[in-house]
C-alpha cells in the first residue's frame, strides 16, 4: 500500500485533520491497485467523523434557462445554443415537488434558479414559495440563487432558508477557463456573507471540466479552507450546445479516487453525490462511492436532467445499512 | 416526425445515441413540429409543453 495511505490513516482517521493540497494530489495519483484500500480508508473516516447516516435531498429548478452567465458546462446559459428554454415554476407545483421529496424521507429541499443573482421578482417568488412549503411540508428549505447582496442574504435568513448553495465549481486557477462573466472571487464573497449570516454553507463543484489532477487537488484544498457544511460533488455530464459539450466524462476510477481524496481533505463535511454520477459511475460506482466517503445524496431528478429513481437509491441505502438522516437530526 | 432530443428529422441519420441519452434526459423538441418545448423537471418526473401540440409528461 502507498505510503500516503498510511499517512492519511494516522492524520485523518486517527486525528481528524484533513490532508493538505500536496497530500491530496498524492492520493489522486495513487495507483489503481490501491483504490480498494483508499476507498475503505475514506469510508472509515466518514464513519468515524460523520457516522453512518446519509442526508437525502431533492432539488428543484424555480427558474430554468435564460441565464446571462457563461458557465461553459451549463445548458441553462442564454449565451449558448442549448435546447433548454426559459421557464418558471409556479408555487403550487413547487409545494407539490417539496411534498414528493419529503415523501422519499428526504430532509432537504433545495430551490435553485438559473440567474447571476436574484432580482426582486425572484426574491418575491422565493418568499412566497418558502412560506407555502413551510406551511404544508416538513422539510428543511435550502436555496441556490447565484451571487447575493448583503440585503438578499438577510432576506433569505428572514424567510427561514437554512442552507445556501453556491458552488465554486472548480479551483481558482481553472475558473477563468470555465466562466468569464464573473470571477471566482465574486463567488467567494457571497459564500463569506452566507457564512457570517448563520446560514449553513453548501459549496462544491463539478469534476471533469478539463482541470488537471493538480487543479483537482487545488480545488479540494480551497474547499477545505472554506470549510463548508456540505460539499456537493458533480461529475460533468456534457450538455449539447455548451462549450464543454464534447468534453469526455470522468473515468469511474478517477471519480472514486476524487471522492476519497475530498473525504480525506474534509473528514467532517457532508459530502454529497450530485449530478453526473449516473453517467460517470453507474449503479455499481454509486455503491462504491457510498462505501468510499460519500454520506449524502440528491435523490430523483436534477435541474434539467434525470437521475436514478429515488427508490433505487433508498433501496441501496437500506442494503448498505446506512440510515437516512431524519429531519429531526438536521434541525 | 422529429427526434425529441436533437430536433432533427427522425428518419434522417442515426438517433441511437439520442435514444440512449434520453434515458437520463427529458425531451427538448416537439416530435410533431420540432419546436423547442418548455420543459420543467421535478424530482419525480418532468413535463414538456409545445405551444402547438400541448403537454407531455413522464
Amino acid at each position: 500500500m502507498s505510503e500516503i495511505l498510511d499517512r492519511a490513516r494516522a492524520q485523518v482517521l486517527t486525528d481528524g485533520v484533513g490532508l493538505d493540497e500536496a497530500a491530496i494530489l498524492e492520493v489522486l495519483r495513487s495507483p489503481d491497485e490501491d483504490l480498494p484500500a483508499l476507498l475503505q480508508l475514506a469510508h472509515d473516516v466518514r464513519m468515524k467523523w460523520c457516522g453512518p447516516e446519509v442526508e437525502v435531498e431533492g432539488i428543484i429548478s424555480l427558474k430554468t434557462g435564460g441565464c446571462p452567465e457563461d458557465c461553459h458546462f451549463c445548458s441553462q446559459s442564454g449565451l449558448f445554443s442549448s435546447p433548454v428554454r426559459s421557464v418558471w415554476l409556479d408555487i403550487p407545483s413547487l409545494v407539490e415537488a417539496a411534498k414528493q421529496t419529503a415523501a422519499t424521507g428526504a430532509s432537504e429541499f433545495c430551490i435553485v434558479a438559473a440567474v447571476r443573482g436574484p432580482d426582486r421578482r425572484l426574491m418575491d417568488q422565493m418568499r412566497e414559495g418558502v412560506k407555502a412549503i413551510r406551511a404544508e411540508v416538513d422539510i428543511q428549505v435550502a436555496a441556490s440563487l447565484g451571487m447575493l447582496s448583503q440585503e438578499q442574504v438577510d432576506d433569505l435568513v428572514d424567510m427561514g432558508v437554512h442552507r445556501y448553495n453556491h458552488n465554486l465549481e472548480t479551483c481558482r486557477s481553472h475558473f477563468p477557463n470555465v466562466v468569464t462573466t464573473h470571477s471566482w472571487e465574486e463567488r467567494w464573497s457571497t459564500l463569506t456573507m452566507v457564512r457570517e449570516s448563520g446560514m449553513e454553507v453548501c459549496c462544491g463543484g463539478i469534476l471533469g471540466l478539463g482541470e488537471s489532477l493538480e487543479q483537482r487537488a487545488e480545488f479540494a484544498a480551497q474547499l477545505a479552507e472554506l470549510d463548508p457544511h456540505e460539499v456537493p460533488m458533480n461529475f460533468l455530464n456534457p450538455r449539447p450546445g455548451t462549450p464543454l459539450g464534447d468534453q469526455p466524462v470522468v473515468e469511474g476510477k478517477d471519480a472514486l479516487r476524487a471522492i476519497a481524496a475530498f473525504r480525506l481533505a474534509m473528514p467532517r463535511t457532508i459530502l454529497r453525490f450530485a449530478g453526473g454520477r449516473e453517467i460517470t459511475l453507474g449503479d455499481l460506482g454509486t455503491r462504491d462511492g457510498l462505501l468510499g466517503g460519500i454520506n449524502a445524496v440528491i435523490v430523483g431528478n436534477y435541474l434539467t436532467t434525470l437521475g436514478r429513481p429515488a427508490t433505487a437509491d433508498l433501496e441501496l441505502l437500506q442494503d448498505l445499512k446506512m440510515p437516512v438522516k431524519a429531519l429531526s437530526a438536521t434541525i | 416526425m422529429y427526434c425529441d432530443r436533437c430536433g432533427d428529422p427522425a428518419a434522417d441519420g442515426d438517433h441511437t445515441a439520442c435514444a440512449a441519452a434520453r434515458a437520463l434526459e427529458p425531451p427538448r423538441f416537439c416530435p410533431d413540429c420540432r419546436r423547442r418545448m418548455k420543459v420543467q423537471v421535478v424530482p419525480t418526473g418532468w413535463t414538456a409543453t409545445c405551444v402547438e401540440h400541448g403537454t407531455r409528461t413522464s
